[in-house]
């Protein structure tokens, strides 16, 4: 991890850059201006090179194998789980579990939450700012379970309303489900407010970590919620690994999500036994190779360290929001305070898409529609948008060419 | 797909035009037969709606809703294209361009009506502006988005999506 601490010491976003081959690759003949980190960021070479360490020097099955090369893959996946405790500063590293993504994440807690903790009438909040993956969950334990779903409107400025969160959080509600970071227009919602509500009538709280933990840092103990989830692709780490991160005493009461091999203690014909938590979450091979990786993203993301981070950030999406606003026909949403690095914006006579190929024909790769949070966009009586979210690796001259690139598009539809 | 000289080959005039000013926009009063259109990954959604008379014929067509550029000139263009033709007509007009855009027929194409094709060449050609979408895959169904709709609208299907 030489390599991880070079590039953080000097801070140097040139070597910060020199980390992601990808950041070299042209697109279109232009430079790529990789502007779509919110939908998923690049990787460094440090989290493909672990990767592949595992697979050249020390891969096998892990929890099970009594053999070497078991034992080497158990123990690197194992403390990939703790630097996942710490990166979160949970209470626990038994707390952790592994799963796909934040999506599988959610669907687990309305799932084993909903069975072990959830009769009908029962209420679950959450807001209209919620990408589908906090939705959709809910709906269908509606429909299986008869509970009752409510969700908080959101300020103009993107933010979920507090007087609206207050009037949905009531006596029957068990559960809060919210944003920590909006997908969709970048705001940081007040969720402390929100979680101190919710305790106030003994609800728990989850929050959808996604778009926040690549940017800031996160304590789930001072934060005071009670589910954390987040993915590990949109942490430069790779795909198809997440984290469930739960009270303790809330998971262990909670019956598994799936069954089948690793969760079990002891399996007979008429009954099983359950393995204590984690491993009760995570029936089957796990994504040891991800789980592995997500560690490998951590050390990266922390080596580089989120006082720089934040402050880069700050510096692009400040640059950026100076330039659009000197862009005729466009305006940018859900402009609360404080944000994250992303920017929702549309144009007059331009269509998102119209937009998103225009750009991309530049070299500038943004994400256009509705960002998989259709509630938001009905909410603010929009179609879609496009949206440019900016990573640790982007570069003044990245926002350049994107105001460069929407000068084009005003070229076609002005 | 460099420079702008070949974004104007995708977005040419009449795109831009129709994109802009859509024709035949809004509900159609005796419609007796419309779907819905839906491209999820987009978030694209259009009605068509068609009166179709008692000889087969589409003698009235509209569509609403919202999408980009290129679905709404599709969309405003099929309606003009297809007014006054026969279903089966209005099917290889759909056949035309979705060979043009993806170099295959559509799907469930097997058993169309055959169609006098010279009678289709004229209004055809206007197809040709679409033409573009060939070289941005994921923009194709945005083109055909409309034409599958309608396509929906008279097998009696309620809704579609290009998933």
């Amino acid at each position: 991890m030489n390599d991880v601490s070079a590039a953080a010491t000097g801070r140097d976003l040139a070597r910060i850059r020199a980390d992601f081959p990808i950041l070299s690759e042209t697109v279109h003949g232009k430079p790529l201006v990789f502007l779509d980190n919110a939908a998923s960021a690049q990787k460094p070479r440090q989290v493909f090179d672990a990767e592949r360490d595992v697979y050249e020097h020390g891969y096998a099955n892990i929890h099970r194998g009594v053999h070497y090369l078991s034992q080497v893959a158990t123990q690197k996946f194992e403390e990939s789980r703790a630097k996942v405790r710490a990166f979160l500063n949970a209470p626990d590293v038994d707390e952790i579990v592994f799963v796909r993504g934040a999506t599988e994440a959610i669907n687990l807690v309305a799932h084993s939450y909903g069975r072990a903790f959830m009769e009908p009438g029962d209420e679950v909040v959450i807001s209209v700012l919620e990408h589908h993956s906090n939705i959709v969950p809910w709906q269908m334990l509606r429909d299986e379970r008869g509970i009752v779903l409510k969700a908080a409107t959101a300020t103009p400025d993107g933010m979920i309303d507090l007087d609206s969160m207050k009037r949905m959080i009531g006596p029957k509600t068990k559960l809060v489900a919210i944003t920590h970071m909006s997908n969709a227009l970048g705001t940081i919602q007040p969720v402390d407010e929100i979680v101190a509500m919710a305790k106030q009538v003994g609800a728990h709280v989850l929050i959808d970590g996604c778009q926040a933990v690549p940017h800031m840092p996160v304590d789930v103990q001072a934060l005071g919620c009670d589910f954390y989830v987040f993915s590990g692709h949109k942490l430069y780490g790779p795909t198809g690994i997440g984290v469930l991160w739960g009270r303790g005493e809330l998971l262990s009461q909670m019956p598994p999500y799936q069954g089948g091999g690793e969760m079990i203690a002891r399996v007979s014909i008429e009954k099983t036994r359950y393995k204590n938590i984690p491993h009760r979450f995570e029936a089957g091979t796990p994504a040891i190779i991800q789980g592995i990786g997500l560690g490998a993203a951590i050390d990266y993301v922390n080596a580089v360290g989120f006082d720089w981070i934040a402050w880069h950030e700050r510096d692009l999406l400040d640059y950026a929001m100076e330039k659009l606003r000197g862009v005729n026909s466009l305006t940018m949403h859900g402009q609360g305070e404080p944000r994250g690095s992303i920017l929702s914006f549309t144009m007059e006579g331009a269509h998102p898409h119209d937009i998103g190929t225009i750009l991309d024909d530049k070299g500038v790769a943004v994400r256009a529609g509705h960002h998989c949070a259709e509630p938001l966009m009905d909410f603010y009586g929009l179609k879609a948008t496009t949206r440019a979210s900016f990573g640790l690796y982007n570069t003044r001259e990245e926002v350049d060419a994107l105001v460069d690139a929407i000068g084009a598009v005003q070229e076609i539809f002005g | 797909m460099t420079g702008a000289s070949d974004m104007r080959d995708l977005y040419q005039e009449v795109i831009i035009d129709h994109g802009r000013n859509p024709r035949n926009f809004g509900k159609l009063e005796n419609a007796n037969r419309s779907a819905e259109g839906d491209n999820p990954m987009c978030g694209d959604r259009l009605t068509v709606y068609l009166h179709i008379d008692d000889d087969g014929v589409v003698d009235g067509t509209s569509f609403e809703g919202h999408g980009c550029a290129i679905s709404t000139a599709s969309a405003s263009l099929m309606t003009e294209m297809v007014k006054g033709r026969t279903r089966a007509e209005a099917l290889a007009l759909f056949r035309r361009l979705h060979e043009m855009a993806t170099g295959r027929p559509p799907e469930d194409d097997a058993g169309a009506e055959p169609v006098d094709e010279k009678v289709l060449e004229e209004v055809a050609g206007k197809l040709e502006v679409l033409s573009g979408v060939r070289e941005y895959p994921m923009r194709v169904k945005c083109a055909t988005l409309p034409w599958h709709t309608m396509k929906a609208a008279m097998a009696g299907e309620d809704s579609t999506t290009t998933e």
